[in-house]
């Protein structure tokens, strides 16, 4: 026990228990809360920001700024221009994904709810269906698949190694590695940031081990810090390449 | 005389560490080259920044999925 407060034990790191409605599908606990707490923000942000005056000020400067950011950042330089109805989707997925990870460093509640595969895993299976879907809608059901499967401008032969590897990428090992990538960061970090908090509270003794103190002190002030780029980083990862995909789905080049 | 003993936590961290060196090389070869793309044209600095981003990404996957297989490898 230091100052009163108590660490949850480790088992929490990968499962914490349900609170409210304990045994049922619908089990509340702490990264549940989480979830609900990042739509809310996200929700709040696009609905307090909607007001409708000519120079943006407050909320409605917010809003405006982070829409455009997405618009030229992530639409323009992926889809290009008649990507802009992708705009909605990939602004409240990047929103979304960035408060859910920022969770991670809040004192407190300290839990990045991307820490649990069933977020980031959700989330590109709905990129996966609405990528194909829209390249299906964009070029037919045989077209999009030439279009997909086949690279232009190879010796005929090559097609033969490179329409299986297409096939592989494109439709079984894309939406794997697009939610690893957003999972696998947070956990890691999340566990570091544990590790390194458990042993200064563990290293807080009258023995002689005690002078080693500062130095998982410093790692947890700098780990907190590289965690608030992390998290930034991997929503826009997270979305870019989301961009990307629609990009590459419904593109008409060559 | 066995200095040490074969675990399964021990292969899967030995995994992990050779699964890491191939990402580290690219991430750092790539920065490298982006940093150089930039000095030289430094108006296209933010194209430039935001592919090498979504290349870090790219090869920093790999290195994320070494780290999932350690914990699957525990056993």
């Amino acid at each position: 026990m230091i100052f009163g407060l108590e660490f949850p034990p480790i088992s929490h790191i990968v499962s914490w228990p349900d609170f409210l409605f304990e045994d049922t599908a619908f089990g509340i606990n702490k990264v549940v809360l989480v979830y609900f707490f990042a739509a809310i923000l996200t929700i709040g942000i696009f609905v307090l920001g909607n007001k409708k005056q000519a120079v943006p000020t407050g909320m409605q400067n917010l809003a405006e700024q982070s829409v455009e950011f997405i618009e030229d950042g992530i639409v323009m330089q992926t889809i290009g221009p008649d990507g802009l109805k992708w705009a909605p989707y990939l602004t409240s997925t990047f929103f979304f994904i960035l408060f859910c990870n920022i969770f991670e460093i809040v004192p407190g509640i300290q839990m990045p709810a991307t820490a649990r595969i069933a977020l980031p895993l959700l989330l590109a299976l709905l990129a996966y269906v609405l990528y194909h879907g829209a390249g299906f809608i964009e070029h037919g059901p045989f077209g999009y698949i030439k279009h997909a499967l086949i690279v232009p401008d190879i010796p005929i032969a090559m097609h033969l190694l490179v329409v299986p590897i297409e096939f592989v990428s494109k439709f079984l090992v894309q939406p794997f590695s697009h939610s690893v990538r957003l999972f696998a960061n947070l956990l890691a970090g999340h566990i570091l940031l544990v590790t390194f908090a458990v042993l200064t509270s563990a290293l807080w003794t009258a023995n002689w081990t005690a002078i080693f103190l500062p130095l998982p002190f410093l790692a947890v002030i700098f780990f907190t810090a590289f965690e608030i780029l992390v998290s930034v980083l991997q929503a826009y990862v997270f979305t870019l390449l989301a961009g990307v995909y629609i990009g590459a789905a419904v593109s008409h080049e060559h | 005389m066995l200095l040490a003993e074969i675990t399964d936590t021990g292969l899967a961290a030995l995994t992990y560490g050779l699964g890491a060196i191939g990402p580290g090389i690219g991430i750092g070869y790539l920065v490298g080259q982006s940093v150089q793309a930039m000095a030289r044209q430094p108006e296209a600095a933010g194209m430039v920044r935001t592919t090498m981003f979504l290349g870090i990404a790219f090869v920093e996957a790999l290195a994320l999925i070494g780290f999932v297989v350690f914990f699957l490898a525990q056993g």
